[in-house]
């Protein structure tokens, strides 16, 4: 077992190497960079600055020297020091504008995995048991709704909804008056009311198309003679079940952890520019207009290494819950 | 297939019809198999006349929409969609709409709009409107509905904040959003059908290294890397190039899944007589992947083409709604949903996210159209 997370760990570290430098090619794409963007800024508000003061500018933040040594830099200093650059917008250092937010991406992203888990799995079982009843119909037009219906469609809606006819305060967060207020039963109160948008809308994406996974893996193990062992041996439904064919069908849930991940924070990001969530969408949007190269290529990489955990999590989650792949 | 409906009244014309049946079912072509599985998911049928006729309206929308998408009408913001009546005081008239009128309120100095139920304007089909250009071929005025009267229009879904008609909007947009996701998916074949076949038929090291770059690509958050790449176009590009590269970004990603079905369809297949046979037979590997095998998987391919559709549809419409995507003047169905962005909008104009309903329904119908295609791809299974 610890050979194989060790083998699975060893793997991970050129996919995240190839990803940094993907992220930061990436970025480095537009034609122009921030000096180019910065001084658009500036004739849009009526002021300039010459082209001796944008070449020293470019000097001064290095974006003259060749891609791969600024590439070297960059990364250089993540690795050894934890220094991911300088926003060059924010005149700020980087690290100081994306741990906060990540910290409630990351939060807003598990919570809605988990959300979509306690969704799928009974539902998908039901489905898979109770086939082709009310239920079960009710739950495919559901499921294919959740696929067809994309994310900031569905938050704008529910933002409607809950602003028109609940005469809630939507967007963000917290209400003004709790922003900055210390932390009390109003205010938890107040998170849940802006909180159940988003972790609905990320949820009924992820557990539409979990939900039909389920039920066809249900499908395919209920008809297998174990389960009907099972019955002869006169045990409840609810024993047979539950017992042995959910925990096989699970298996292919597992091993999907590491994908759910990236889609997450993919619907995050348009869901979070639509409700103005303090996450790191709206930033990063900014950031890639802006072409804020390190702030922009800091999230893109860090996004990405969390997936990549992920992807390793449910790769050893898979191994401890099935003998097969471990020993494969 | 009509011997189904016709009750069989003996038991032995019961028999023949049955033996005819099966002969049929002995000697049917393939794609009469396929029909015959695929015209039974009721759904998928629906779904293909819906898409067809979408397809057919937006490639003809000049003609279908009552007006240009362009077009302003500074007396005619936001107003609401114009409900189409039978009835007349009571009286059947056949289609028309009532004029709107244009109201103040005194108090808070907004426009409202209000039927102006004497007003009573006939629904003509093929009325002469703007003159259009259909696609550089010929001019022409002729719209395919309309009313008569000049100074009245017909909103089937309201106008936007500029007056232009969201229904003509809707349509021109339906051209661009639906050929995106057509074009992007036409890319992603090519791109998915020979890295596939190359990486199923070869395996070995070939195999593996392709699915690391598959893995690799979907370890990667869509969104953020289409974002990325999408901030890459600049501004000032001509509109049609940014948008060819907007179907090139959406398929760098998309290719990979089609990989995978084409992949596990070679390994499935690669150990065939068949395939063995057209080897000894000193056929090339290339003439081996592209006339033995790829023909008998014809049908996966295009259901999983059809499943691919969807994702392209909204892809484009998240990458446009946030702005990195088409940009106006181009009309998608992204971009006139950055006019619903904000709450304020919605709650006054509530119509403006109809472009929303149409990407659903779109993409609901493509998967349906996919899962009936998927279920009969193979007639000869079960």
């Amino acid at each position: 077992m610890i050979a194989f997370i060790v083998r699975r760990a060893l793997l991970a570290i050129p996919t995240l190497a190839f990803i940094s430098f993907v992220a930061f090619v990436i970025i480095q794409l537009p034609p122009g960079d921030y000096i180019t963007a910065y001084a658009a800024e500036l004739r849009h508000q009526g002021e300039y600055i010459t082209e001796a003061q944008e070449a020293a500018l470019r000097a001064q933040y290095g974006l003259n020297d060749p891609m791969l040594v600024q590439y070297w830099r960059w990364i250089s200093n993540i690795v050894f020091r934890g220094d991911f650059g300088y926003s060059l917008q924010w005149n700020a250092p980087v690290s100081s504008l994306i741990w906060d937010r990540l910290a409630i991406t990351l939060a807003i992203s598990t919570l809605s995995l988990v959300f979509t888990w306690i969704i799928a799995i009974p539902v998908g079982v039901y489905s898979a048991t109770r086939q082709y009843s009310v239920l079960d119909y009710v739950f495919t037009v559901f499921g294919f709704l959740g696929k067809g219906i994309p994310d900031f469609l569905l938050a704008l809606i529910l933002m409607w909804i809950s602003f028109v006819y609940l005469n809630l305060d939507v967007g963000g967060l917290f209400s003004a008056q709790y922003q900055s207020a210390p932390w009390s039963m109003d205010k938890f109160v107040n998170l849940l009311q802006h909180l159940w948008i988003p972790l609905v809308v990320l949820a009924t994406g992820g557990a539409a198309g979990l939900i039909r996974v389920m039920r066809a893996n249900m499908l395919d193990e209920l008809g297998k003679p174990y389960v009907e062992t099972a019955y002869a041996q006169g045990l409840s439904e609810a024993r047979v079940v539950w017992g042995y064919p959910v925990r096989v069908a699970l298996n292919p849930f597992i091993s999907t952890v590491g994908w759910a991940l990236p889609a997450l924070f993919s619907g995050d990001i348009v869901t979070a520019v639509v409700l103005n969530l303090p996450t790191t969408g709206p930033l990063l949007l900014q950031a890639l207009k802006m072409q804020d190269m390190y702030l922009a290529g800091s999230f893109i990489l860090v996004l990405s290494v969390f997936t990549v955990i992920g992807t390793l999590v449910s790769d050893i989650l898979l191994a401890w819950f099935d003998p097969r792949i471990r020993y494969a | 297939m009509t011997e189904q409906t016709i009750p069989s009244n003996t038991d032995a014309k019961g028999k023949t019809n049955a033996a005819d049946r099966k002969e049929e079912l002995f000697t049917a072509k393939p794609w009469q198999l396929i029909w015959r599985r695929f015209s039974r998911h009721t759904l998928a049928v629906i779904s293909m006349w819906f898409l067809g006729l979408l397809i057919v309206s937006a490639i003809f929308a000049d003609m279908v929409a009552p007006y240009s998408p362009f077009e302003v009408q500074r007396l005619r913001t936001l107003a609401p969609p114009t409900p189409i009546h039978l009835f007349h005081e009571g009286q059947f008239v056949g289609p028309f709409v009532y004029g709107l009128a244009r109201e103040r309120d005194p108090e808070t100095a907004r426009v409202t709009f209000t039927a102006d139920t004497n007003k009573v304007l006939p629904i003509r089909l093929f009325v002469r409107g703007d003159e259009y250009s259909f696609f550089g071929l010929f001019t022409s005025d002729i719209r395919l509905f309309g009313v008569e009267d000049r100074r009245n229009q017909i909103n089937l879904l309201g106008t936007d904040d500029l007056g232009r008609d969201v229904f003509s909007r809707l349509l021109h947009g339906a051209r661009v959003s639906l050929s995106a996701g057509l074009v992007g998916v036409a890319f992603a074949f090519v791109l998915g059908l020979t890295l596939g076949s190359i990486s199923g038929y070869f395996g070995g090291w070939i195999d593996s290294s392709i699915q690391r770059l598959m893995e690799f690509i979907r370890s990667i958050p869509t969104i953020p890397l289409w974002m990325g790449l999408a901030a890459a176009l600049p501004v000032a590009w001509d509109p049609l190039f940014v948008y060819v590269l907007i179907t090139l970004i959406l398929a760098l990603i998309g290719w990979t899944h089609l990989a995978r079905v084409v992949r596990g369809q070679f390994f499935a297949i690669r150990n065939e007589d068949y395939v063995l046979a057209a080897r000894l037979a000193g056929a090339t590997e290339f003439r081996i992947i592209t006339k033995h095998m790829l023909p008998s998987m014809t049908s996966y391919i295009i259901a999983a083409l059809t499943l691919a559709v969807p994702d392209m549809i909204l892809g484009e419409t998240a990458l446009s709604f946030l702005g990195l995507g088409l940009r106006p003047p181009v009309v998608s169905w992204g971009v006139l949903l950055q006019d619903a962005q904000n709450l304020r909008s919605i709650s006054l104009a509530p119509w403006l996210l109809s472009p929303g309903i149409a990407v659903v329904l779109t993409v609901l119908a493509f998967n349906f159209l996919g899962d009936g295609l998927r279920d009969a791809a193979d007639p000869y299974g079960q």
